[in-house]
């Protein structure tokens, strides 16, 4: 075969599959996503059953155990509209009152039910811009 | 002291624009001395940054409150070594010591190049030196780490309990002397398109320090993953984190470079794909320095919404584009004297592993990126989990450790049938008997994408044994020393090869243990009052008795675990957890401690074959009522009556312990992760290691045609 029309048809290939596999790429992203939302925007509107990554800050004081089940408060970031999480599991070191999260959750009737190992805190260790004496 | 630091700072900036100016006058005037006053500027910035750095450092050490960054991050009750430390765990002086590094490594670079790549040298010498003067600028304008207060706090808010890992304190080092190897190569390369000098020598110049480069930032992100594992209570050593992800996206691009490299140095191709990688690579350690300080992705590391971001991203798009026009400028001077002359050859393996290693890449941006790019395409940010990144990086990392036993055993240009059946057949024998004997014997058929990397890694150690095997047995058959000498002088004649092999080899460990660790894994979250027990992965946990202990700097609280499998005690495990007072003093002398940063201790019994993990998290909420009453109590009481009174605290979670959260897990060849890294650095450290000249000369033209036809590959 003609060496040039050899590397035209290996260049074909090669395109082809690199755009097939991006094609699948972007197509899975946006179909396996997990839509972020705030505290406020999931109290305005929530689909029950259907998963939403949760993130805002812990609400001081309401941390509470029943059995094995952790129940808190989450609310927005620069705001105050909060809505309730349960999440049953071990959860990071970091976790506390006042703290940034990131949760997976579900609404269940009023309550938003988080999945399993899906809760991270934000570390609050370093390059905060705000600085005080807390802010350990 | 501060204002010595900030006066090094302000020099350190003048010197960078000075430098930028004097190498580019250099270069374009064809003026030596100017070009070489632009060089020596390089070394004047790293001996003033050193001051700024020592000034800051000693500041920590002595507990001098004044600086707020010292306030903020250290105490007087820190330990010394990680006071020493403490430096990089502020914004400011991460930056500082990212800016310090680069000097430093920059030095060196124009030392060791300082007769080779003349022509190129200066633009390079510019470029490294407007990277020192942006972040020169940082700390000047944005982030100054020698601010002061007065008066100055009695005592400073501490280092982060979660920092306090010896890991850690060498991890930011690692990926900082990473990072800025990394811009070193691009410098290179950007002064090679510039001075339109676009043969090897740019690659030869900088092909140690982008290896250099890749083990650090490896070790660095090791020693994260080391981090993640032991200290932040969930388990996990990799969670595809964006801040994660930001340092293996560089060292992915860098990986394929060393590669390819190759390829233009032997055959003079792939010579765009190659100042691509690197331009690439060096934009990608930029963003991954930026990423942890713009607070635009959602991390668990948090670095928060930070001053930084807009002018990193004037920084990043000025490169990306300046890097894109470039090689666009220069196709013509840029295209390749060969070209692949088959597919079944070690040149088309090699691209095939850039491939993959871009893939990877891509795969790794697109998921991190993937909020901003879901916010701007729908209006709603959205985020891609652990589950989509694996259903793209299993199969690519599949194939890229098929690869890595490949290449080795694969010959230049093209591979015949006979080459073939002579180098694959042992290894692919031995890859397949694995696949075989772990599907039948040890049941792992249920998993095929674990069992198949066990097959590959079978596969690339037969490949990599097998080369080192033939070399030994050639040079026997020369020199007749015996086998460990002859393997000795072999790997020392021809340290890249041997080395890059020995990297290969650890690779392919360290897939296995992430293969297994990943699909065989048991875990569960128990709930446990003493006496309990629970079962998981075939092993007996009992929680035996609760433990406390008070230091000076937080209160554990623990458990005791007996372990048990088939009735057999296999280990006894002390899981605690350490709660940090915190600085806010409406918490109450007692709740402080409480309400606290915890850290969690966990109890690890690591073995070859498996590796038993447990952490702990005590439910306080029995404990609060007293600790209120305690804090209404002694909130005016003596420091030492608030101790006592601590104390009595955890004494009753001694007599009264309350049921606690027990997260269990048990993982098998978790410990190959670490020893296949510990391979994978040896080997780099092989291949980095200068070959002496004695060595060099000695190999003569007729050996290395002799072992070449013992090899077959002559």
């Amino acid at each position: 075969m003609d060496p040039h029309r050899k590397r035209t048809i290996r260049l074909a290939v090669a395109l082809s599959a690199a755009v097939l596999l991006a094609g699948a790429l972007v197509y899975t992203s946006f179909t396996a996503s997990t839509e972020a939302r705030s505290p406020s925007q999931l109290a305005r509107h929530a689909d029950a059953g259907r998963s939403y990554q949760l993130t805002g800050k812990v609400v001081p004081g309401s941390i509470r155990h029943e059995g094995g089940l952790l129940l808190f408060r989450v609310r927005d970031r620069g705001g105050s509209a909060s809505v309730p999480v349960t999440y049953r599991g071990a959860v990071p070191d970091p976790f506390r009152d006042g703290r940034e999260i990131i949760v997976d959750v579900r609404r269940q009737g009023a309550v938003f039910v988080g999945e399993k190992d899906s809760l991270v805190t934000k570390c609050p260790s370093k390059f905060t811009a705000k600085k005080g004496p807390a802010a350990a | 002291m501060a204002t010595l630091g900030r006066a090094c700072l302000f020099l350190a900036f003048g010197i960078a624009l000075y430098g930028i100016g004097a190498s580019l006058y250099g270069a374009r005037a064809r003026r030596r001395a100017w070009a070489e006053s632009g060089r020596r500027a390089v070394f004047a910035l790293a001996g003033v940054l050193t001051v700024a750095f020592v000034v800051l450092e000693s500041a920590f050490l002595r507990s001098d409150f004044s600086f707020d960054v010292v306030a903020t991050h250290s105490s007087t009750t820190t330990p010394t070594f990680y006071k020493a430390a403490a430096v990089w765990s502020s914004q400011e002086g991460s930056l500082l010591l990212w800016v310090w590094l680069l000097a430093l490594w920059s030095s060196v670079a124009l030392v060791v190049v300082r007769r080779r790549a003349r022509e190129a040298q200066p633009y390079a010498t510019a470029m490294l030196l407007g990277f020192a003067a942006f972040f020169g600028a940082l700390l000047i304008f944005f982030a100054d780490p020698f601010t002061v207060s007065s008066p100055a706090p009695a005592e400073g808010a501490g280092l982060n309990p979660l920092l306090r890992h010896p890991s850690m304190m060498i991890h930011p080092p690692m990926l900082y002397s990473g990072y800025t190897l990394f811009t070193i190569p691009f410098a290179f390369a950007v002064g090679a398109l510039v001075a339109r000098r676009l043969d090897a020598e740019w690659i030869a110049v900088t092909r140690r320090f982008a290896l250099a480069a890749w083990f650090l930032l490896g070790v660095g992100i090791l020693l994260g993953a080391r981090w993640s594992y032991v200290e932040l209570g969930w388990g996990g050593y990799w969670g595809w984190d964006p801040v994660e992800n930001a340092s293996l996206m560089p060292w992915l691009t860098g990986t394929a470079f060393l590669h390819s490299a190759m390829i233009q140095e032997k055959r003079g191709m792939l010579k765009v794909w190659n100042v691509s990688l690197v331009l690439a690579t060096g934009i990608l350690a930029i963003l991954g320095t930026f990423l942890v300080r713009s607070g635009i992705l959602d991390s668990i590391h948090a670095f928060g919404a930070s001053t930084l971001g807009t002018p990193f991203l004037l920084l990043i798009g000025g490169l990306v584009a300046g890097s894109v026009y470039l090689v666009a400028s220069r196709r013509v001077e840029l295209r390749s004297r060969h070209r692949l002359d088959s597919l079944f050859s070690r040149e088309a393996a090699f691209l095939l592993n850039n491939l993959v290693l871009v893939g990877l890449c891509f795969v790794v941006f697109w998921g991190t990126f993937f909020p901003l790019i879901s916010e701007a395409v729908t209006g709603h940010k959205a985020s891609v989990g652990p589950p989509w990144f694996d259903r793209y990086t299993v199969p690519l990392a599949l194939v890229l450790v098929l690869l890595a036993g490949i290449g080795p055993v694969i010959a230049w240009r093209r591979a015949t049938l006979a080459n073939v059946a002579r180098n694959f057949l042992i290894p692919v024998g031995v890859g397949l008997g694995v696949v075989a004997l772990l599907a039948a014997g040890a049941g792992a058929a249920s998993h095929p994408a674990a069992l198949v990397m066990f097959g590959c890694a079978g596969f690339v150690l037969a490949a990599v044994g097998q080369e080192f095997w033939r070399g030994t047995r050639a040079r026997r058959a020369m020199t007749r020393e015996p086998v460990p000498a002859a393997l000795v002088a072999l790997v020392r004649r021809n340290r890249r090869r041997y080395g890059g092999y020995v990297v290969h080899a650890g690779i392919a460990v360290l897939f296995v243990g992430v293969a297994a660790s990943s699909a065989f894994q048991h875990a569960r979250d128990v709930r446990l009052s003493p006496g309990g027990s629970a079962r998981v992965g075939g092993y007996d946990v009992r929680y035996v008795r609760p433990t406390s202990k008070l230091a000076s700097e937080k209160v554990s609280l623990g458990a005791v675990l007996d372990v048990r499998k088939h009735g057999r005690h296999v280990a006894t495990l002390r899981p605690t957890r350490g709660y940090y007072p915190s600085m806010d003093p409406s918490l109450g002398p007692v709740g402080r401690y409480f309400d606290g940063q915890a850290t969690s201790e966990v109890g690890l019994r690591a073995g070859l074959r498996r590796d038993l993990w447990m952490a702990i998290e005590p439910d306080l909420s029995s404990l609060q009522p007293i600790i209120r009453d305690a804090d209404r109590r002694f909130a005016s009481a003596r420091p030492d009556v608030q101790a006592f009174v601590i104390a009595a605290v955890a004494a009753r979670y001694l007599r009264h312990p309350p049921p606690a959260t027990f997260r269990i897990i048990v993982s098998p060849l978790v410990t190959w992760i670490w020893l296949g890294a510990l391979v994978v650095f040896g080997g780099a450290l092989i291949a980095l290691w200068p070959a002496q000249l004695a060595v060099r000369r000695r190999a003569t033209a007729g050996y290395a045609a002799r072992v070449s036809r013992e090899l077959g590959r002559a």
